[in-house]
Parts: C-alpha cells; sequence; structure tokens
C-alpha cells in the first residue's frame, strides 16, 4: 500500500510536468496542425538556461533565500525560451506554412537536432547537476513520503494550468486564439491577425515549457542535453492520451501518463517475476528457490509505457479521451 | 542506348572496380570510410521506398536496421556459441526486419503522417530500450555491452580479414567487404528504379499524392502501405547484417535516433523518390563529414590553438541543419523527382 500511494505522489509530480509541455505541444497543434518537434528542446533549453542563473547566484555567495533562487532562474529562463518559440515559429514554420504537411514535420526535426547540438556547444557533453539549494522537506502521508518540491511543483502546476485556461477562454486574445484554430480564413476575416495569433501561440507554449524544464531540473536534479527529447515525446504522447488540441485533454493526459508510468515502474517487476507464476517457477527452480527473483522486466522499461499509451490510443481511440474528431486526410 | 552511353558506363564501372585499390593506397581507412558511405547510400535507398516513394514518414527506420544487425550478431559469435553461415543469416536477418516492419505497420498506417512519424519514432526507441535491457534476467542482448568478435563474412572459404592475393593484386579485406557492398548496392538501384516505373510503384506515388484519390482508384491503399513499409524494413535488415559482418561488434549505441534521422535527412536533401537523387544526398552526407573531420580540426587548431567544435557536433549540424534548409528553400530536394517537384510546389492549400 505505501508503494501504491508513494508512486501516485511521484506521478503525480512527474505528471504535472507532462502536462506543462503537453499544453505546448496541443496549442500549437491545435492552431496550426503540427507536431512541434522541437518544443522538448526548448524545454530542455529552460532547464539549462535556469540552471546557470542559479549555479551563478549560488556561486556569488549571496545571502539569498531558495525560493528567490527559484525564482530568478525561472524568470530569466522564460524570457530565453519565449524568444525562441517565436524565433522557431518565424524563421523555421511560418515560410512553411502552406507547404505540404510532412514539410514542417522534418523542419521539426532538424531544428530539435540544431538545438540539441547547440546546447551541447553551450553546456557540454555531461550531465549537469541542479544545486540542491531547496530544503527538502519530507512530509508522511499514509506511510508515503511527499517531499515540499513535489508539493510546490504540483501546486505551480495547477495554478498555471488555471491561469491558462483563464486566459485562454476568457480573454479577447484567448478567443483570438481559439478562432484561429477553428478556421484561420473566417477569424482573418473577424479582423483576428493570425500570424501574431501562431506566434504568441508559440511564445505561449515556449513560456510554459520553460517553467517545465526548470521543474525537470530541481525534480531530478539534474539536466542533459538530451533530455528534452525523451521528456517531448512523452508529453506529445500526453497530449495525444487526452486528445490533441484539447486544453483540459492535455492537461488530464500529462497527469495519467505520469501515473501510468509510475504506477507501471513500481509495479512491472513483481509482475513480471517469472518465480511467482506457477507454471513457469517449475522449470527455474535453481534460480527461484530461497526468495530469489527472475525478473523478466525491471523498472528500466520505464520509459517503454509512454509508447505503449501512445500506440494504443493511436490504434484505438485516436481522437484520444477528450478529443474532437480528427479529421482523416492527412 | 547509344554506343556513347555504353562507353560511359563501362567507364563508371571500371572506376567503381578500382576506387579500392586506389584508396588502399592513400590508406585503408578510406575503404572502410567509404564501405560506410556505400551501407549508407544502400539505407537511403531502403528508406526512400517508404518515404519516398510511399510518402510514409518513418522515424524509427534504424530500428529495422538494429534487427537485422542484432539477428546477424546472435547466430554468429561466440555469444550463443552458433556460427551460421552468412548466406543463411542475412536472409533470415532481412526477413525478421521485414516483419518487424509488418508488425509495426499492421496497426499503424491507418494513422495520418504525422501521427505515423511519432509512432515509428516511439518503435525505434523500444528496440533501442530493448537493446539495452535485455541482458536480464537471461541474456540475450549482453546489454550496453554488445556482442563482440561477430563473424565476418566468408565467401567459399575466402575470409573477409586477411589479404589475399589474386592476379598480383592484393585484395585486403575491407576492399573485399566494398565489392560485396557495391554487388548489394546494384541490387537495390535496380529494385528501386524497377519498383518505380511498375504497377506497385505507381500505386505509392498515388497513395503519396492523394490517399482518398488512390483508394477510390481501386488501389487497396492499407496493403500498398504495409507493403512499402516491410519492403524498407527488409533492405534495413540486410543493411544491419552487412554492418555486423563488416564491423564484427554491435552495440544499441549505434542504433540511436540520430542515426534514423542522418538516413531521413539523406533522403530527404537528396530528393525523395527520386533514386540518383537519393544516392547523390548520401554520398554528400557521408563524405563531406568526413572531409570536414579531416580538415575543421587542424584548421581550429591552427585559429584557436584548440577544438571549438567537435567534429561529431558538425556533423549532427550538418544533418539537422540540411533538413531544415532543404525543406525552407528546396522541399523537393536538391535533385528532385520531376512529379514529386510539382506536388510539392503545387499542392499549396
Amino acid at each position: 500500500m505505501e508503494i501504491f500511494v508513494q508512486q501516485i505522489i511521484n506521478g503525480l509530480t512527474a505528471g504535472s510536468v507532462y502536462a506543462l509541455v503537453a499544453l505546448g505541444y496541443t496549442m500549437v497543434y491545435g492552431i496550426i496542425q503540427l507536431i512541434n518537434f522541437a518544443h522538448g528542446e526548448v524545454v530542455m533549453i529552460g532547464g539549462m538556461v535556469a540552471l546557470t542563473v542559479i549555479t551563478t547566484l549560488v556561486g556569488m555567495g549571496l545571502p539569498l533565500p531558495p525560493i528567490v533562487l527559484v525564482l530568478a532562474g525561472i524568470l530569466a529562463a522564460i524570457p530565453i525560451c519565449m524568444a525562441l518559440g517565436y524565433l522557431l515559429e518565424r524563421a523555421a514554420y511560418r515560410p512553411l506554412r502552406h507547404a505540404p504537411r510532412l514539410a514542417p514535420l522534418i523542419t521539426a526535426i532538424g531544428m530539435s537536432m540544431v538545438l540539441q547540438q547547440v546546447a551541447l556547444l553551450i553546456w557540454g557533453r555531461d550531465p549537469k547537476a541542479f544545486p540542491q539549494i531547496m530544503e527538502n522537506k519530507s512530509f508522511i502521508i499514509a506511510g508515503a513520503s511527499i517531499t515540499s518540491v513535489q508539493i510546490a511543483i504540483i501546486l505551480m502546476s495547477v495554478l498555471i494550468m488555471a491561469t491558462l485556461t483563464w486566459f485562454v477562454y476568457r480573454t479577447r486574445f484567448g478567443i483570438a486564439i481559439r478562432a484561429t484554430a477553428e478556421n484561420v480564413n473566417v477569424a482573418a476575416l473577424m479582423g483576428v491577425d493570425a500570424n501574431r495569433t501562431i506566434a504568441a501561440t508559440f511564445v505561449i507554449g515556449a513560456g510554459l515549457a520553460a517553467v517545465a524544464g526548470v521543474m525537470y531540473g530541481t525534480y531530478y536534479g539534474i539536466t542533459h542535453y538530451t533530455m528534452g527529447f525523451m521528456l517531448g515525446l512523452k508529453a506529445f504522447s500526453a497530449a495525444v492520451l487526452g486528445g490533441i488540441g484539447n486544453l483540459a485533454g492535455a492537461m488530464l493526459g500529462g497527469i495519467l501518463l505520469g501515473l501510468v508510468e509510475a504506477l507501471g515502474a513500481g509495479y512491472i517487476g513483481e509482475f513480471t517475476d517469472l518465480c511467482r507464476w506457477p507454471l513457469v517457477d517449475g522449470l527455474l527452480v535453481e534460480r527461484c528457490a530461497n526468495g530469489g527473483h527472475v525478473v523478466l522486466f525491471g523498472s528500466n522499461y520505464q520509459d517503454v509505457f509512454a509508447f505503449m499509451v501512445l500506440i494504443l490510443v493511436l490504434v484505438f481511440r485516436p481522437s484520444g479521451l477528450l478529443g474532437e474528431r480528427v479529421s482523416e486526410r492527412a | 542506348m547509344s554506343t556513347k552511353k555504353w562507353i560511359g558506363l563501362a567507364l563508371v564501372a571500371l572506376a567503381l572496380l578500382a576506387l579500392p585499390l586506389v584508396l588502399t593506397s592513400v590508406g585503408t581507412a578510406w575503404v572502410r570510410i567509404t564501405n560506410l558511405a556505400i551501407l549508407f547510400i544502400f539505407l537511403a535507398l531502403g528508406l526512400n521506398i517508404v518515404v519516398g516513394m510511399a510518402g510514409l514518414l518513418d522515424l524509427g527506420y534504424i530500428a529495422f536496421f538494429a534487427v537485422g544487425a542484432y539477428v546477424y550478431a546472435l547466430l554468429a559469435s561466440p555469444h550463443f556459441g552458433l556460427h551460421l553461415p552468412f548466406w543463411v543469416i542475412l536472409p533470415l536477418g532481412a526477413l525478421f526486419a521485414g516483419m518487424a516492419g509488418a508488425i509495426l505497420g499492421a496497426p499503424t498506417l491507418r494513422l495520418r503522417g504525422d501521427y505515423l512519424a511519432i509512432v515509428t519514432l516511439g518503435f525505434g526507441e523500444i528496440v533501442r530500450i530493448f537493446l539495452n535491457n535485455l541482458s536480464q534476467p537471461f541474456n540475450i542482448t549482453n546489454g550496453p555491452k554488445g556482442i563482440t568478435r561477430i563473424d565476418g563474412l566468408n565467401i567459399a572459404g575466402m575470409d573477409f580479414v586477411n589479404t589475399h592475393t589474386l592476379f598480383g593484386i592484393p585484395f585486403t579485406g575491407p576492399a573485399k567487404y566494398y565489392y560485396v557492398l557495391l554487388i548489394l548496392l546494384l541490387l537495390v538501384i535496380v529494385v528501386n528504379l524497377r519498383l518505380q516505373k511498375s504497377r506497385i510503384g505507381r500505386a505509392w506515388v498515388a497513395i503519396r499524392e492523394d490517399e482518398l484519390a488512390a483508394k477510390a482508384a481501386g488501389i487497396n491503399t492499407r496493403n500498398m502501405k504495409l507493403l512499402a513499409f516491410a519492403m524498407g524494413a527488409t533492405f534495413g535488415g540486410i543493411a544491419g547484417g552487412m554492418f555486423s559482418a563488416m564491423q564484427g561488434f554491435v552495440s544499441p549505441e549505434s542504433f540511436i535516433l540520430h542515426e534514423s534521422i542522418l538516413v531521413l535527412a539523406m533522403v530527404v536533401l537528396g530528393g525523395m523518390g527520386n533514386v540518383w537523387g537519393v544516392i547523390a544526398g548520401a554520398m554528400l552526407l557521408s563524405f563531406v563529414p568526413e572531409l570536414l573531420r579531416y580538415t575543421v580540426d587542424p584548421v581550429q587548431q591552427m585559429l584557436f590553438g584548440k577544438l571549438l567544435i567537435d567534429p561529431e557536433v558538425l556533423r549532427m549540424l550538418i544533418f539537422g541543419g540540411a533538413l531544415v534548409l532543404t525543406m525552407r528553400f528546396r522541399p523537393a530536394g536538391l535533385w528532385p523527382e520531376s512529379r514529386h517537384k510539382l506536388e510539392m510546389s503545387e499542392n499549396r492549400s
């Protein structure tokens, strides 16, 4: 039972990060039907920038409280990622707006690779340890522990998601975004500046990515120039799970994916331990004797779950949990 | 064909046959580089069937390469103590890769193009994760350490390790691999060219251009897409087997996403669907980074006194940049297929 609660807590934390990244995918997809492959790299760069800022501030030896340090990191990462998001849209995707569908996708893959290598040049090949500045207090809930960092991540993403929902559904600009997503031409006729709206969507997504990058760094304690790839893929899977193009879907998908992954990683080892299965354990008597284990798939298969979810959703319910019907034609 | 063309063709053939001998005198390393380049041309032509002809964006192509490589490695190395001859395992690897392609394709080919891209990408990662972890509890792949001491080719009692002298000309191991690879390359070129004009090839182009219309015209789009996918995977499997034999060592490191993207960049840069364009693109992206490796390092050392940009980074930057710039300025590739060119410029909705 403790394991179960613990994995739920871990899953919620990871899921909050996925949800923030998934929102970036889903908003861009909703508005121009592009899988912004480079989004994961934006997250990575957000984490890296924050790390640099925090490390520098710590190195200066100023008596700043940790929360200020983290906020400084986030506040530095957000504008840089936003600028990057704008640049991506402006330089790489906008010229291809009317090209066949595969063209911008191929561009996105190329940009993702270029950004990764640029990050490698700036921050080096080795993983960078995030400075442990937050005092990590643990609280015990139902036998499982939840740390202050986890609480902060969950609360912060809830806050951000609430703000975003308000922004998209209650402000003029949000209405413009939704109108453009519905139909670019009609929105333009109603006086919406499509280019500006699309650029803004990229910028907002990149801002969320920056925050997610900092969260990821503080939670796992590490940043690496390749971290955006896996994170991006998982977040994309989350967006598809929730129904791509749908804001609530991305949030739900992110949380669900985090939970599936955490519970999966927590239990798969126990589940695929051949010694627990009566039919097989006869064949493995020596290895199972004295409480031995023959674990077929351990928690090192954690990364596989996201893809399994992705493939299953796409095969059985391509529109996702909350998604609207997706058009047939590519 | 006119006499002139025949003479030209004969000259090209002669040049290709003499190439390893010339390169050996420069350094065996260049023969190896050429061999890898041929392998990548082979891979690019395999992927061209999927991406170029049928228009299915496959981002996990290297996974099939990995399947072929590991089938070869497992059946011809001391790891399991098996040493089957290559003419059994190479086709077997191709078969397994083709089956993997069909298994992946069957549920996913209904998806739209961009979703398919992501699923194939995920598949590529899954294969790599499995290769990395299938050393526990039963050691199948030997994990990240990979499989070593894989048997090389051995044709009619002639091994591919030592140097043999024929008609007074010494043939080194890599040079012999070169000829085998050349034969395989010829095979895949002929298959590509024949496919292009065949009923199947035309059906693929029809699907690529407008799937709905193709369906309406009576093409069984699902089977055709599956065929493209499986066929591309089969070629990937053959290339993988050759890779194993040539290198004598495989590990999951060789089958990362970057490699898939590298092959894709070759196809895209050269011109999706155009066999000669793809070959040119693959050659360009194989040799330019190697040349840079030999020029950029000394230049950097001279100018800055140290290495600022690692040639490996430069290589990846070139691939990424090639994808972006091609799409931006020549979306149909440097040497576009005439039909595709029409499609990429006209299809603006």
